[in-house]
């Protein structure tokens, strides 16, 4: 297998997955690239391998974690067969957000969740209705309290700002305030069977209802078209504009391609590489709002293969990257919720995004207190060569013969964790650290620490900060 | 503004999960008390006395020993307009000081940029507890956040002292190199070397300390000792903060067992903590902020109390007039807003106090307006 190929591998893997161990880069590698980004898009075609039967059955620690919410994540994110699966809904709970801050009930949310899996592949426009219609975001952005004659702006507005096209692309607005508000009129009617917080009713996951008396079923003109609009024409409409392409397409570049400039810059900054968000729209079109379609397009383009290292990892990303790499938590054990707590503590609190408008991401991602917390965390587990994925990592470079050299050390440990590129100031500053030590006797228990300390210094690099 | 206010120092102590006002400072010959805290209530021959009508709990001796001394300002009725009753919203409008629409810059972030405009010193703000709460985020401003100040720095996982060390000088070259870099690479590797320094020099605090100030077990306690560690290392640090962890204060139900446990912590810490400057000679220039995202239901629920609004700051220090600052809110069922205490004073009045007469900041910017001030201070 040409290592070339399983480096492109390794970076298919880092963006619609959450990286892979080296065997699996050359499994997938062996299979195709097309293959693989075609079995990636295609989830449904294997199990998730997530055993639920197991979690429920294990000690009480697990009984409030497989409700819902981060832990149950983790735990999916860390384990799917279906990464992408995963991964698509990490992408639309970083647009479409809901936060436990407000809603404090893990099991609605995990509702939504589903729905990012089930649906997030698929087209935009169901997408957009199913979340029109989730309860959760319905309490999040108080649809709940929109009523015929007495409307509340807070879903019509982000809607379209945050959640479809954006305030504006190419220098002009998308929207107009009417438009906000006959989105919103649209909407009222649109509600839930109980309200959500468990104080003092319990935890109950409220249902979507549509009441037709609390509908507004007045004229409505909106973005130009006039008629009885209801919310589900809302959505018909707005995914027909091409700013609704556009701001697919730019979060699309900006999650699996490269970091761009923030959402509110967009209405005046233009993309970072318009071809490839003209390509991404073109698509949008073509196949009816699909988005498995535009990602078919986004993962075999050029653009794509050659967007390395672009990109500051998400702590989600950093995180179950790392847990994926040494292969923890592969079965229930105890210890689980501080793993999902080294994401907040790196400034990504899931399924609690600080606002609305998601997290800021890039560099963004990095201040001086997460970065301590992200280097601290991989180097933590990188260096614990008792991990079945550090254990894999020693006896393959254990293999090579007797003896290893310092050069050969960095450069065969930066291939097995995916084939990091670092610039040669870098690699020689590594190399001249590890040169002390002299050549290397493989088989020892000195090899196996000599390795762990290598991959530790590398995970503490500004390139490794990057996917 | 003047530079007189530059070594004055803000410690900010944070009571999640919404403390029960009315079972803290206590009404006590309130009949309208009794009958609606028919169970969760103070005993009223228990309660120790600020006047006739309102005392301590009396799990906060410590706190009222301080009050004794003149060194207690108590803010009653503390709120803002609109109550919310979501813990994280309630205690995101104070982190933030944005009531109506969600903001992500904290306002100790701001004061910050403001005490530090070149970041001169990464320590200018240090945060005590894993996570940095929003009231320390802003964009640019580095601020320390230390799960634990004996074993805080970076690649605190190497083993073996004399291979870490090495590490650590191997991190410092691979972060200070810019060659050939990016605007991205630039800001990381500034952050990494940031980082770095921030930790080399928080690691220097507990060796530097002695005290013979008992503080107790609890994580309130241990973290208060680490700030007076890095305020007596002298290394410059401003604001410092933490979290009473857990939403501890989150008292649904049981309350009766609970609220004594975290006040005694709670007043034991901040006593310790004020006895461990004065024995350094460390105390005039630090005053403690106590605060809470809200209040809690006026009537109780049989067992503990739900989220209300109308909560309970406080102040402490040296510098501090003591005394009672906003008013006690009134339980008569029409001056109640929604069955809860009504605030009568902004709590963007007591970071205004704070920050323009203790840090020497224009508070107009960092609260978002202005407000009126109280007279805390001396």
């Amino acid at each position: 297998m040409a290592e070339n190929d399983i480096a492109l591998m390794a970076h298919l893997m880092r963006r619609a997955a959450f990286g892979a161990p080296y065997e699996e880069l050359e499994t997938r590698a062996a299979k195709g690239y097309e293959a693989t980004v075609e079995e990636l898009l295609h989830p449904e075609n294997q199990p998730d391998g997530i055993d639920m039967d197991v979690l429920e059955r294990y000690f009480a620690e697990w009984q409030g974690m497989i409700a819902g919410g981060p832990a149950l994540w983790t735990w999916r994110m860390i384990n799917s067969k279906r990464p992408l699966e995963e991964k698509i809904a990490l992408f639309w709970h970083s647009i479409l957000c809901t936060g436990s801050s407000k809603i404090q009930h893990n099991r609605q949310q995990q509702i939504e969740f589903d729905m990012f899996r089930n649906y997030g592949l698929g087209s935009f426009r169901d997408i957009l209705l199913e979340i029109s219609r989730d309860p959760g975001m319905i309490f999040y952005l108080d649809n709940c309290m929109s009523h015929k004659g007495a409307i509340n702006e807070n879903y019509g507005r982000e809607l379209l700002e945050l959640f479809s096209m954006g305030v504006g692309m190419d220098g002009h607005p998308n929207y107009t305030e009417d438009d906000v508000k006959e989105c919103a009129r649209a909407f009222t009617g649109w509600t839930i069977s109980t309200p959500i917080p468990r104080y003092p009713y319990g935890v109950y996951p409220a249902r979507f209802i549509y009441n037709p008396a609390d509908h507004d079923d007045g004229v409505k003109t909106f973005l130009g078209e006039t008629g009885n609009w209801n919310g589900e024409d809302i959505v018909n409409i707005i995914v027909k504009q091409p700013a609704a392409a556009r701001f697919i397409s730019r979060h699309m570049y900006n999650f699996f391609v490269a970091d761009d400039v923030q959402v509110p810059a967009w209405q005046n900054t233009p993309p970072r590489d318009p071809e490839a968000i003209k390509m991404l729209e073109d698509e949008y079109f073509r196949s009816n709002y699909n988005i498995r379609s535009m990602l078919r397009v986004l993962f075999n383009s050029d653009f794509f293969k050659n967007a390395r290292f672009a990109k500051v990892k998400s702590p989600a990303e950093a995180v179950i990257g790392t847990m994926r790499l040494v292969g923890d938590f592969t079965t229930p054990k105890p210890g689980l919720p501080a793993i999902v707590a080294e994401m907040r503590y790196m400034g990504q609190d899931l399924a609690n995004p600080p606002t609305v408008e998601g997290w800021h991401t890039g560099k963004e991602w990095i201040d001086s207190g997460t970065l301590v917390e992200r280097i601290n965390f991989t180097a933590d587990q990188m260096g614990n060569t008792k991990l079945p994925g550090i254990r894999a990592i020693i006896n393959r470079l254990g293999a090579e013969g007797p003896t290893l050299s310092p050069q050969r050390l960095v450069n065969g440990c930066l291939q097995l964790l995916g084939h990091y590129a670092i610039p040669e100031e870098t690699r020689s500053m590594l190399l001249e650290h590890l040169q002390t030590g002299g050549e290397l006797r493989t088989g020892t228990e000195d090899f196996a620490q000599r390795v762990g300390q290598t991959l530790q210094l590398i995970v503490a690099t500004q390139e490794y900060l990057f996917a | 503004m003047s530079d007189t206010k530059k070594d004055n120092v803000l410690v900010v102590l944070q009571l999640s999960g919404g403390n029960d006002a009315l079972n803290t400072i206590v009404p006590y010959s309130d009949p309208l008390y009794l009958e609606n805290r028919p169970v969760v209530r103070v005993d009223p021959e228990r309660v120790l006395p600020i006047n006739e009508a309102i005392g301590f709990n009396p799990n906060m001796a410590p706190i009222k020993e301080l009050w004794d001394q003149g060194k207690v300002a108590i803010i009653q009725g503390v709120g803002y307009p609109n109550p919310v009753r979501s813990h994280f919203r309630s205690m995101d409008i104070w982190h933030t000081c944005e009531p109506d629409k969600v903001g992500t810059e904290g306002w100790l972030g701001r004061a910050i940029r403001d005490i530090d405009p070149h970041k001169e010193n990464v320590l200018t703000g240090v945060n005590f507890g894993r996570g940095l709460p929003r009231a320390l985020a802003a964009p640019g401003v580095p601020v320390a956040s230390v799960g634990n100040l004996e074993t805080y720095g970076v690649l605190t996982g190497i083993e073996g002292a004399d291979q870490r060390s090495q590490a650590l000088d191997l991190f410092a070259k691979m972060y200070s190199s810019k060659l050939g870099s990016s605007l991205v690479r630039e800001y990381i590797s500034q952050t990494g070397t940031d980082a770095l320094s921030g930790a080399d020099t928080l690691s220097t605090a507990p060796q530097k300390y002695t005290s013979t100030v008992k503080y107790a077990s609890d994580t309130v306690s241990q973290y208060m000792r680490n700030i007076a560690q890095v305020h007596l290392a002298g290394l410059g640090t401003r604001i410092l903060y933490t979290t009473a962890p857990q939403n501890s204060f989150d008292t649904h139900a049981t309350e009766m067992a609970k609220h004594p446990q975290l006040w005694q912590d709670v007043s034991s810490a901040v006593s310790a903590f004020y006895q461990d400057l004065k024995e350094h000679n460390a105390s005039s220039n630090v005053v403690v902020f106590l605060f809470t995202e809200f209040g809690r239901r006026v009537h109780d629920n049989g067992s503990g109390t739900d989220h209300g609004s109308g909560g309970i700051a406080f102040v402490i220090g040296d510098a501090v007039k003591g005394g009672l600052y906003g008013e006690y809110p009134s339980l008569a069922p029409e001056k109640l807003l929604e069955g809860d205490l009504h605030y009568n004073n902004d709590f963007r009045s007591t970071y205004a106090t704070l920050l323009e007469q203790w840090l020497g900041l224009d508070a107009k910017p960092i609260v978002g307006g202005s407000f009126e001030q109280h007279a805390f201070l001396s």
